[in-house]
C-alpha cells in the first residue's frame, strides 16, 4: 500500500515538475490561449476602430451645428438632427467599453442619461452658467439633451427654429447647444487620443489575470453594459419592470424624436454581440474574442457550445426586438407585453453572460477582493 | 481497552513541540490579523456592509462599528500572548472567543481555514503549552515542565490529520475524479503562467491534478506520521500548497498548513528550532529543560477538561457528515456544507433578482441587491440558500418600514455548478418571507436533476 502510495505521489510529482522542462517545447503551442492576442485584436480591430467612426460622426455634428447656427432654417435643423442621430446610433457601438480613459472622464454619463432634465437644461439656458463636468450636470447633456433642445422644444420645426432665431434669449440656446455638443465631440477626441497614444500598449501588455487586468475589466464592461445599459435602461425602465409595473413611456431613449428607441437599441445589441465574437469593425473577420476564448477553455454546457448558446440567445433578443415599433413609448402603451417578452429574452442572455460565461472564463464580477479557499 | 486507553494517557513526551507549535501558531495568527487589516478588510467586509449574513443561532453576534477595530485589536494581543506564552491560558481563551466572534460576524467571509484557527485555538486552551519556552514558566519556577503529556501534543496532529483526510474523502466524488471538475473551469484561465501555463488548458493536466489532490489530502496524515516517510510527506506538503498559493487566491492558509505540519516532526526538530530562536535572543534555554514531569491530577477539573476535548473529537468526527440527513445534492443544497473541510472542491455562482410585492395591492418592486449588500456579499449570497432567505427576510422588513403591506418577497435565481449550464435554484413562486431558517430541508429549493455521485 505505502509503495502504491508513493508511486501515486511520484506520479503527481512529475506531472508538476517535469512541466517546467516540458513547457519549452509547448510555448509555441497552437492551442494556448493568447490574451495578449486577444487584447490586441479588442483594441486594434474592434475597440480604436469603433472609436474613430465615433469621433467622425462627433466631428460631423459639431460642424452641423455651426452650419445651423450660422444659417438657421430647417434645412440645416434637419441636417443637424441627421448628425445627431448618426452619431448617437455611433456611440450605441462604444457604450460598452466603459474602462480607462472613457470611464475616467465618465463618457458614459455625460453622453447618455436619461431621461433628459429639462428643467435643468431651462435653467442652465437662462443663467448662462454651468459646468458640465459635475456630476449633477449628467442629466442636462449629452445626446437625450440634444434630444430636448432639436425635437422638443416645439411641436413643429418652425417653433423650433424660433429658439434659435426670434427668441430672446436665442442666443443662449444657441451657446448651450453650442456647449453640449462640444463636450460631446471633445470626450470623443480625448479617448480616441488616449488610445492612440499611450493607452493601447498599456492595454495590450496588462495581459494578465488578475482583477485588474484588461481582459477582466473589458468583459466586466462588456457584461455590466448588457445588464444595466441595455436591458434595464433601454427596455426595463418604461416597460415598468423596476417600478412597481408603472410604465414610463417617457423614459425611453430618444424620447423627443420618439421614433428611434428601437434603432437605437438594436445596434446596441449589434455590437454587443459582434465584440462577444470578436468581430472586426471594419470588415466580417471574426478574430480573438469572448466566443474564441471560451471554445479554448472548451466551455461545453449540457453538450452544447456555451458560445453557440449566447449567439444563439442573441439571436433571440434580436428577433424579440423586430416585433417591437420603432417607438417604445408608443410600445409601452399600445402592448406592454411585447417589451417584456424582449425583457425576458434578453435576461436569459444576462444569465448566460454574467453567470455561466464569467464563470467558465474564471473572470469575477467587478472587483471581490478577500480570500477564497 | 480501557488499560491502553489508560496507558497511553500516562505517557510522555517532550514539552518542546508543544512549545514551539505555541510560538509559532501565535505568531501567524499576528500576521494574519494585521494582514487582514492592512488589507482594509475589516472597514470593506464588517462596517460598511448596511447588513450582515449571520449563523442561525449566531444573530446577535454582529459587528459594533469602528469598535470592531478593538475586537481585532483584543485578538492580536492576544495571538501575541500565545506565541510569548504570556497568561497563556486566559490568552488563548481570549482568542478563541475574539476570533471565533469575528467569524460568527459574517458569514460572507467564511472559510474552512477560519474554522480550522477557532478549531485549534478552542483546544489550545486546554493543553499545557506554556510549561516550557514561555514568558510564564520562565517566571515561574512551578509551572516550568520538561515533559508533558503525550496525548496534548497528539491531539493537534489528531486534528490535522482530520482536516487532511475529510478534505481528500470529500475529493470521491464523481465530478471531482472523472470530470476534474471544477479544476478544469480553475486552471485553464491560469495560462499565462510561466512554464505550467500552457499545460493548464491540457485535460490530462486536470485528471492529474484532480486526482494526486484526492491521493495526497488522504494520504498525507499517515506519511507526516510514519517516521520514515515524514521528510519526504514534508517536501510534499510544501510543493502542495506552494502550487494552491500560486493558482488560487488563498491567502495565508498555505503557510498555515505548511507551518502547522512541522508538528508532526521529532521534538528534537522543535527544540533545535527554540534553540536557535534563544541564542539569536542571547538567552538560554536550559533553564527550561529541568527534567520536571507534568503529570495530571486526576482531579475534577482534569476530568471534565478531558470529557470536553474528547466529545469535541467526537463531534469533530461526526458533525462533517451531518449532510447525510438531508435529502438532494449536498454541492446543490449545501445542507451541510460548510463545517466540514470541503476545501476547494466546487465551482459555483449564482445570479439573483429579487422581487417585492405588496400584499395588498400586488405592485411590485425590483430590487437592486447592490443598494444593500456588498459586491462580496452579493456573490456569496447568489448560491447558498441560507443566504438568499436572510436577505429576503431583511428584504421584507426593510420595505415593511418603507409602507409596502405585508411585503411579499421572491426570487428569481439562477445557478451554475461545475460546469453546468445555469439553472433556475430557487422556486420563484414562493414567497420567502413566509420561510424560516432551521435545521430542517429547504423545501423550496429545486431539484438539481443530477447526481454527483461519492462523499
Amino acid at each position: 500500500m505505502k509503495k502504491l502510495l508513493f508511486l501515486f505521489f511520484g506520479l503527481g510529482i512529475i506531472i508538476s515538475c517535469t512541466s517546467n522542462d516540458s513547457d519549452t517545447d509547448t510555448t509555441s503551442n497552437p492551442n494556448a490561449f493568447d490574451r495578449a492576442a486577444l487584447l490586441t485584436n479588442w483594441a486594434d480591430n474592434i475597440i480604436v476602430p469603433r472609436y474613430e467612426i465615433y469621433k467622425q460622426k462627433t466631428v460631423l455634428l459639431e460642424s452641423a451645428t455651426t452650419l445651423f447656427f450660422n444659417t438657421p432654417n430647417t434645412v440645416n435643423l434637419d441636417l443637424l438632427r441627421n448628425a445627431w442621430f448618426e452619431a448617437y446610433k455611433s456611440y450605441q457601438s462604444v457604450a460598452l467599453f466603459n474602462f480607462g480613459k472613457a470611464e475616467e472622464i465618465r463618457l458614459n454619463e455625460i453622453s447618455n442619461t436619461y431621461p433628459t432634465d429639462v428643467a435643468g437644461i431651462e435653467n442652465n439656458i437662462a443663467s448662462g452658467s454651468y459646468n458640465l463636468n459635475l456630476n449633477a450636470q449628467y442629466a442636462k447633456q449629452g445626446y437625450p439633451a440634444i434630444d430636448y433642445l432639436l425635437n422638443g422644444l416645439g411641436t413643429d420645426d418652425a417653433s423650433v427654429l424660433k429658439f434659435y432665431t426670434s427668441d430672446a434669449n436665442a442666443a443662449k440656446y444657441k451657446d448651450y447647444l453650442s456647449a453640449v455638443v462640444k463636450k460631446i465631440n471633445d470626450n470623443s477626441t480625448v479617448v480616441l487620443n488616449d488610445w492612440k497614444t499611450s493607452f493601447r500598449d498599456t492595454y495590450v501588455k496588462n495581459n494578465g489575470t488578475s482583477v485588474t487586468s484588461a481582459v477582466n475589466s473589458t468583459t466586466n464592461a462588456f457584461v455590466k453594459h448588457f445588464e444595466k445599459d441595455i436591458r434595464t435602461a433601454k427596455v426595463g425602465i418604461a416597460a415598468g419592470k423596476f417600478s412597481n409595473e408603472i410604465k414610463f413611456p417617457e423614459k425611453v431613449e430618444g424620447f423627443y424624436k420618439n421614433d428611434i428607441s428601437k434603432t437605437l437599441l438594436k445596434i446596441a445589441i449589434q455590437s454587443s454581440k459582434d465584440f462577444f465574437n470578436g468581430k472586426s469593425t471594419t470588415s466580417e473577420i471574426n478574430g480573438a474574442g469572448l466566443k474564441s476564448f471560451l471554445d479554448y477553455v472548451k466551455a461545453e454546457r449540457d453538450g452544447v457550445l456555451l458560445s453557440s448558446t449566447i449567439n444563439k440567445q442573441y439571436d433571440a433578443v434580436l428577433n424579440s426586438t423586430s416585433v417591437l415599433n420603432e417607438s417604445f413609448s408608443n410600445q409601452v402603451n399600445a402592448d406592454n407585453s411585447k417589451m417584456l417578452l424582449t425583457y425576458d429574452a434578453m435576461q436569459k442572455l444576462v444569465i448566460y453572460t454574467k453567470l455561466d460565461m464569467m464563470q467558465a472564463l474564471n473572470i469575477s464580477i467587478d472587483y471581490v477582493d478577500g480570500d477564497g479557499d | 481497552m480501557n488499560k491502553a486507553i489508560k496507558d497511553y494517557l500516562s505517557k510522555q513526551s517532550s514539552a518542546g513541540t508543544l512549545a514551539f507549535f505555541r510560538l509559532a501558531f501565535g505568531l501567524m495568527m499576528c500576521l494574519s490579523l494585521l494582514r487582514f487589516v492592512s488589507y482594509g478588510w475589516v472597514d470593506k467586509f464588517y462596517i460598511e456592509p448596511l447588513f450582515h449574513f449571520t449563523y442561525y443561532g449566531f444573530e446577535w453576534v454582529r459587528p459594533i462599528g469602528i469598535y470592531t477595530y478593538l475586537i481585532f485589536f483584543i485578538a492580536f494581543i492576544a495571538a501575541l500572548g500565545i506565541a510569548l506564552g504570556y497568561k497563556y491560558r486566559f490568552s488563548a481563551l481570549i482568542f478563541f472567543l475574539s476570533f471565533t466572534y469575528i467569524e460568527l460576524m459574517d458569514k460572507t467571509t467564511y472559510l474552512n481555514h477560519y474554522y480550522f484557527i477557532s478549531v485549534i485555538s478552542f483546544v489550545l486552551i486546554f493543553l499545557p503549552a506554556s510549561a516550557f519556552f514561555s514568558i510564564d514558566a520562565y517566571r515561574n519556577a512551578q509551572k516550568r515542565f520538561e515533559y508533558i503529556p503525550r496525548w496534548t501534543t497528539d491531539v493537534l496532529k489528531l486534528l490535522l490529520s482530520i482536516v487532511y483526510f475529510y478534505a481528500g474523502l470529500a475529493k470521491i466524488n464523481s465530478d471531482w475524479l472523472f470530470k476534474a471538475m471544477p479544476l478544469k473551469i480553475w486552471l485553464p484561465t491560469n495560462s499565462n503562467l510561466p512554464f505550467l501555463g500552457d499545460l493548464l488548458n491540457e485535460s490530462w493536466v486536470h485528471y492529474a491534478f484532480s486526482w494526486s489532490g484526492m491521493i495526497y489530502d488522504l494520504s498525507i496524515p499517515f506519511l507526516l506520521l510514519y517516521k520514515r516517510t515524514r521528510w519526504f510527506a514534508f517536501v510534499l506538503v510544501v510543493i502542495f500548497h506552494l502550487i494552491t498559493k500560486i493558482l488560487f487566491p488563498i491567502g495565508v492558509f498555505p503557510y498555515i498548513m505548511i507551518v502547522s505540519s512541522l508538528v508532526f516532526f521529532e521534538s528534537s526538530f522543535h527544540l533545535k528550532i527554540l534553540r536557535r530562536i534563544t541564542k539569536a535572543l542571547n538567552f538560554n534555554i536550559a533553564m527550561f529543560q529541568n527534567s520536571k514531569v507534568l503529570v495530571e491530577n486526576l482531579n475534577s477539573f482534569s476530568l471534565i477538561k478531558r470529557v470536553i476535548l474528547g466529545l469535541f473529537l467526537v463531534f469533530q468526527l461526526v458533525f462533517p457528515f451531518r449532510y447525510l440527513a438531508y435529502p438532494g445534492e449536498l454541492f446543490w443544497t449545501e445542507e451541510g456544507f460548510r463545517f466540514s473541510w470541503r476545501v476547494m472542491l466546487m465551482e459555483k455562482a449564482g445570479y439573483t433578482e429579487f422581487k417585492v410585492v405588496d400584499a395588498r395591492t400586488k405592485q411590485e418592486i425590483l430590487v437592486i441587491n447592490h443598494q444593500f449588500l456588498s459586491a462580496f456579499q452579493e456573490k456569496q449570497m447568489a448560491f447558498q440558500p441560507d443566504f438568499i432567505l436572510e436577505y429576503a427576510h431583511f428584504l421584507h422588513n426593510y420595505y415593511k418600514k418603507a409602507g409596502v403591506n405585508n411585503p411579499e418577497v421572491y426570487v428569481a435565481s439562477y445557478v451554475a455548478l461545475n460546469g453546468r449550464l445555469s439553472k433556475t435554484y430557487i422556486n420563484p413562486s414562493i414567497n420567502l418571507a413566509k420561510e424560516y431558517e432551521s435545521f430542517q430541508h429547504k423545501s423550496w429549493i429545486l431539484p438539481f436533476n443530477d447526481t454527483i455521485k461519492g462523499f
